[in-house]
């Protein structure tokens, strides 16, 4: 059962202040209407899992695991490997986190990254058939919350991805039904490279990247994912508020104006993995 | 995927384990303080290959207000496991493992925290598992009271941890996942320092009273030397600011 | 009797800072012959007693302290407010500013998210502060910008004497008020001085355990003002 939350706690008068410098299109930590906050990414933390990232957006700071498994596939796609994408709001992240089970707040996170990777076709899910109608693989993307400041949908979306782009899986051979593992590996076959952009209407003012004081009193957000070619793959608008029909195409043209800058970091960064 | 294979020994003939280490030796230890923004207090551990994150908030309010305690802070811990730290995927939901380790490491703690000055608040520790590879519960309490520190806790003393077990027949140090998972006993051990006061000790497994001797004594000069590490840690976050 | 640690030291917990027949001061507890510290801080020698100056810590509530904190919700008796320590503090509805008669109104003029500057009248370790806005200046901040610093460094951030404080009033023509837990209220001719202040604040806080740190902020201050562009997050 969803409620509404309270209101969140920042004072009547910083709250003043805010709007006021969006007013002249400033923002509090001196970032355009449209700038990214400086973001960093460290692809494969994590040895034992088979791909990992961390992203530090600003403040904000999201470690993603990659997990391949072997599962039953769906009934209705027996060629088909899953993809499972769970979020968890971990309470060193933010004061207001609690430990317990994940909310609304943690199941919407994990669903709107899910719909950007899922929606794109990024993962290649008839490769991951193992055995057609009895073995699939399924792909188990874990998001881990670790310091929020706020836009935590396009840093885990980020995190997520880069995670998938460093995973790899063990070559294989099925011998009677059993799965034997050899020792070399290959990269998860990815195909895309969905990037989540998410605007919050202050006010009458569109920003890009909310810090968490910006969330705390937005109206309401919207979350674009667009895929290379540079389509709209995902969407999600959250929050109390409205926008019209001229917000909305303002950011999804801007949202497709941005991926691609991104998308040149993520290369940039994969490659000099590599090496 | 669960590729790992038992291993045929834990200790070759030339007295080496599996990862190289003589028998008395520490896996290579990293610690980081203060590493993360909103928590008051927080520190980074990379023990061999475990890697976690302490997070601590308070003292603040206590909620649900039946928790209260009317002349000192509650203490509240929790130990999680990522579900990608270890080899097959972890359930996220909390184990019954998770829950016992959560309450042993908080004992380890308690004993040095003055609680006594904060009444009716609660000081929260959260310790996430990013990467698990045995003797966790030690590398948590070993950054949980470097996170402590760090959040300006009153403390008595910076608590340290470690393990000690038994592998083909020797007495081993800090033991890895293998050495716990095929090993003959796991004893994670939890000191104060300054008096020599053991505030965690367990035990799994099968040990003389000479064989838990020795180990004894082994643990206590492992952990003064981790105690080194954390003072040093702690000292070079706050010197840093010296420029 | 023996200091083990020179003044002016970086001491973490448990550390053993002297031995003797001392009698422990603030953060330091004594265990048989020895005083060890209870906290990350700065070692000095107050009053013949071995103490330790945390660099992090918490507000305490004290009566008659003055504090700045913000309003969580409205009850029946009052305002729960929120003064940034681990315990909130209670301002009734019977406190009254004296511009106000009426109860209702004064309830009216006092919402959620205000920030009010007010004044601790009782406090103890059985129950939350309580807290008036009876007194002239108290009550209902309607302007300027604040930002909050770690409480030990309050002291700094006043300077011996306000040399810290007179400074930095001078150099930003800015109106700054601290409060003891350590929220700073700025009021200045403009933005950019405003955000100056708030900088220099953030600095000290910093470097408070630095010396010769008064000339530097105001050298500093003078400096950022001619280069202009400021980037600070309040």
């Amino acid at each position: 059962m969803s409620y509404t939350p309270h209101k969140s706690p920042i004072a009547n008068l910083e709250e003043k202040n805010i709007l006021d410098l969006l007013k002249q299109d400033k923002r509090i930590d001196g970032r355009g209407l449209t700038e990214y906050r400086e973001l960093r990414i460290e692809p494969n933390i994590i040895e034992k899992a088979n791909g990992s990232a961390r992203v530090t957006l600003g403040k904000t700071q999201v470690i993603a695991g990659v997990k391949v498994e072997v599962g039953e596939p769906f009934p209705d796609t027996p060629n088909e490997g899953a993809l499972s994408v769970n979020a968890e709001l971990t309470p060193i992240a933010h004061p207001s986190f609690e430990s317990g089970p994940p909310g609304e707040g943690a199941i919407e996170l994990a669903r709107v990254v899910d719909r950007s990777i899922r929606e794109s076709n990024a993962i290649d899910r008839e490769k991951l058939c193992i055995e057609s109608g009895k073995k699939v693989f399924v792909v188990f993307i874990d998001l881990n919350i670790m310091d929020h400041d706020g836009n935590l949908i396009d840093a885990s979306t980020l995190a997520a991805l880069v995670a998938l782009l460093s995973s790899k899986i063990n070559n294989y051979e099925l011998k009677d039904g059993e799965i034997i593992y050899k020792s070399e590996q290959k990269p998860l076959p990815v195909n895309d490279c969905p990037i989540a952009i998410t605007f919050a209407k202050l006010g009458e003012t569109l920003i890009l990247d909310p810090c968490l004081k910006e969330e705390a009193i937005m109206k309401c957000r919207l979350t674009v994912g667009v895929n290379e070619k540079g389509s709209i793959c995902a969407m999600q608008k959250g929050g109390l508020g409205e926008f019209n029909i001229d917000e909305i195409k303002e950011t999804t043209k801007l949202a497709t104006e941005k991926s691609p800058e991104i998308r040149k970091k993520i290369s940039e960064v994969m490659k000099n993995a590599k090496n | 995927m669960n590729l790992n294979k038992i291993p045929e020994k834990l200790i070759d003939e030339k007295g080496l384990r599996i990862d190289g280490r003589k028998l008395d030796k520490l896996r290579p230890i990293k610690l980081e303080v203060g590493v993360l923004n909103n928590a008051e207090g927080s520190a980074y551990v990379e023990q061999g290959r475990n890697k976690l994150v302490v997070g601590v908030y308070g003292p603040r309010e206590t909620h649900p207000k039946h928790m209260i305690i009317a002349d000192r802070a509650v203490v509240r811990c929790r130990y999680r496991m990522t579900p990608f730290s270890t080899e097959e995927r972890k359930n996220p939901a909390p184990s019954r493992r998770e829950m016992e380790i959560s309450k042993v490491i908080r004992e380890a703690l308690e004993p040095a925290i003055m609680s006594e000055y904060y009444p009716r608040t609660t000081i929260d520790i959260f310790i996430e598992i990013l990467q698990s590879d045995g003797g966790t519960r030690c590398a948590s309490v070993t950054g949980a009271a470097l996170a402590l520190a760090d959040a300006g806790i009153p403390l008595k003393d910076i608590i340290s941890s470690c393990s000690f077990g038994k592998a083909d027949g020797k007495i081993i140090l800090d033991l890895s996942d293998a050495e716990d998972k095929y090993g003959e006993a796991d004893v994670p051990v939890a000191i104060m320092p300054n008096f020599n006061y053991i505030t965690l000790l367990q035990m799994d497994g099968e040990l003389t009273i000479d064989e838990f001797n020795k180990g004894l004594d082994m643990i206590m000069k492992a952990c003064m030397e981790i105690h080194d590490l954390q003072k040093e840690a702690l000292k070079q976050k706050y010197t840093q600011n010296d420029k | 009797m023996s200091l083990i640690v020179e003044k002016r030291t970086l001491v973490i917990p448990g550390q053993l800072i002297a031995e003797g027949d001392f009698v422990p001061g603030e953060n330091a507890y004594k265990r048989e012959d020895k005083i060890y510290s209870l906290r990350l801080g700065v070692f000095d020698l107050i009053n013949k007693k071995p103490t330790v100056v945390p660099l992090k810590g918490f507000y305490f509530p004290r009566a008659g302290d003055i504090v700045i904190g913000q309003i969580k919700s409205v009850e029946v008796f009052g305002w729960i407010v929120e003064i940034y320590s681990p315990y909130s503090a209670l301002l009734q509805s019977t406190n009254r500013s004296k511009y106000r008669r009426d109860e209702k109104e004064t309830r009216k003029e006092i919402r959620v998210g205000d920030l009010i500057k007010a004044k601790i009248v009782a406090s103890d370790r059985s129950r939350d502060p309580l807290l008036t806005i009876q007194e002239k200046g108290l009550g209902v901040i309607s302007s300027g910008k604040n930002v909050r610093i770690s409480p030990p460094k309050v002291p700094r951030l006043i300077g011996k004497e306000g040399s810290m404080i007179n400074m930095l009033k001078k150099e930003t023509s800015c109106k700054i008020f601290i409060s003891h837990n350590g929220v700073v209220l700025v009021s200045g001719p403009s933005e950019n001085e405003e955000k100056l202040a708030l900088w220099a604040i953030k600095r000290i806080e910093a470097e408070a355990h630095t010396s010769g740190l008064t000339e530097r902020i105001s050298e500093d201050i003078r400096n950022a003002r001619k280069k202009g562009d400021l980037n600070f997050e309040s």
